[in-house]
């Protein structure tokens, strides 16, 4: 190829864009001719020229690098932020979940409690001698107790009531011995049970008011130790009236 | 100069290799480019902020095994032609002038043995302010960049015929440009 052919081509050859085997070729020519030697070298300055002056001719200032730099620092704020939520949410939903069991658990074994002492006081009261010791007189109940129970206890003075002492008898609830007094208003016959405190399950220590299970009516309270479950088929006013004298003669 | 306000992005849209570590590099290169199309280094400060401010948002679309050298120059390219400057610049650009051409032949004597003798790089610099935005941007991707021609082209969004074409034809400009300014004309 003659020498003018070539000198289109001597830009992109300059830039390394031509083709392999027509880069192998140009070389080879450029060797051989001095005018397209001349020109590569002239066009090589001009290109090394351009690069010196071009190349770095601004140069930006300090202070606009780090602007930049932070405005470009990503914040990961919208992830962060919402992960912290849902985080406490999440604990927020397991603790109320938590405490909804706990006191859910804490119910149901109260209500198991009340079952177990309903049913012991109806099998008290359908058994052919429903009580061990068979009196109206509370001096000799209350000391018919003794050695029986690890505790002692106070039963109110009913002369002026219309509840009637009918006897006592020993009771276990949950491995635990205690009392059983039964007593009578009207036509319908109540069961108070008596246990150690610290003895019965923690489930237990809170106190409630009167409340309707199976048909019964019951209600718990602790006093000085002891823990007095009041149940039968009485009215509710009945099982508040005759808890309030057993609270009355304890304390005295 | 704008104020620069932090921008946020979701973390599950930041892709392994964050923007920051691609883009900061490029940083120096980006200004020097962006102030030889402006002209000016506030404008030229508003361009490069502006550039990272759009690359950092439409970095989620960036395809991690394409260019993103050329992806952010066209980025920085497209808003200067939308700029103030970059319209009245691309005013200027002739039209029907990027057809194939025969590049004109450097005449004997020329200036580049002249420019390495005195060294003087201000009569370069001169001469290349003075080349229509359209050959001066193809200019420094070549030359500067040391760009491809495919990177070129994919950076100005044209064929590689007309970034060869142009090419061509800056050279030339600045051939003569250069020939006059050492002639004092």
């Amino acid at each position: 190829m003659p020498g003018d052919e070539w000198q289109p081509k001597l830009d992109t050859y300059l830039d390394g864009e031509l083709p392999t085997e027509v880069m192998r070729e140009l070389d080879a020519h450029v060797r051989s001719c001095p005018s397209c030697a001349a020109e590569v070298l002239n066009r090589l300055q001009l290109k090394r020229a351009v690069q010196a002056s071009a190349a770095k001719r601004y140069l930006p200032t300090a202070e606009f690098r780090e602007r930049i730099q932070k405005s470009i620092t990503i914040r990961r704020r919208p992830a962060f932020r919402w992960g912290w939520l849902t985080a406490a949410t999440v604990a927020a939903l397991l603790i109320a979940g938590a405490l909804t069991f706990y006191v859910g658990l804490q119910k149901l074994r109260r209500e198991q409690v009340f079952s177990e002492l309903a049913d012991l006081h109806v099998t008290t009261l359908a058994s052919p001698t429903p009580v061990d010791v068979v009196s109206s007189d509370r001096h000799t109940v209350k000391p018919w107790f003794q050695g029986k129970i690890p505790f002692t206890f106070n039963l109110p003075e009913l002369k002026d009531s219309e509840f009637v002492l009918v006897g006592g008898r020993a009771a276990y609830l949950g491995q635990t011995p205690g009392a059983q007094l039964i007593y009578q208003v009207r036509k319908h016959q109540i069961s108070v049970f008596i246990f150690q405190d610290r003895a019965l399950s923690r489930d237990l220590s809170t106190d409630t008011p009167v409340m309707r299970k199976l048909s019964f009516n019951a209600k718990t309270w602790s006093q000085d130790g002891l823990r007095y479950f009041v149940v039968g088929d009485a009215a509710p006013e009945d099982i508040q009236s005759l808890s309030q004298l057993l609270k009355k003669a304890e304390r005295s | 100069m704008s104020q620069v306000y932090p921008m946020e992005v979701p973390e599950d849209r930041v892709p392994a290799a964050t923007f920051e570590e691609l883009a900061m590099p490029l940083f120096d290169q980006l200004y020097n480019f962006a102030h030889w199309l402006t002209q000016n280094r506030e404008e030229a400060e508003d361009l490069v902020q502006e550039t990272y401010a759009k690359a950092l948002k439409g970095f989620s679309s960036f395809q991690p095994e394409t260019n993103f050298r050329a992806w952010i120059y066209r980025i920085l390219r497209n808003t200067f032609l939308t700029s103030r400057t970059g319209l009245k610049a691309s005013m200027t650009v002739p039209l029907n002038t990027d057809g194939e051409e025969t590049a004109i032949l450097a005449p004997a004597n020329t200036p580049e043995a002249i420019l390495i003798e005195r060294s003087n790089q201000q009569l370069v610099q001169g001469a290349i302010e003075q080349l229509p935005v359209h050959l001066r941007e193809v200019l420094l991707l070549c030359e500067v960049e040391e760009m491809s021609y495919k990177e070129i082209a994919e950076t100005l969004s044209i064929p590689m015929g007309t970034v060869m074409s142009r090419l061509s034809r800056a050279r030339n400009a600045l051939r003569e440009s250069l020939r006059r300014k050492i002639k004092g004309e």
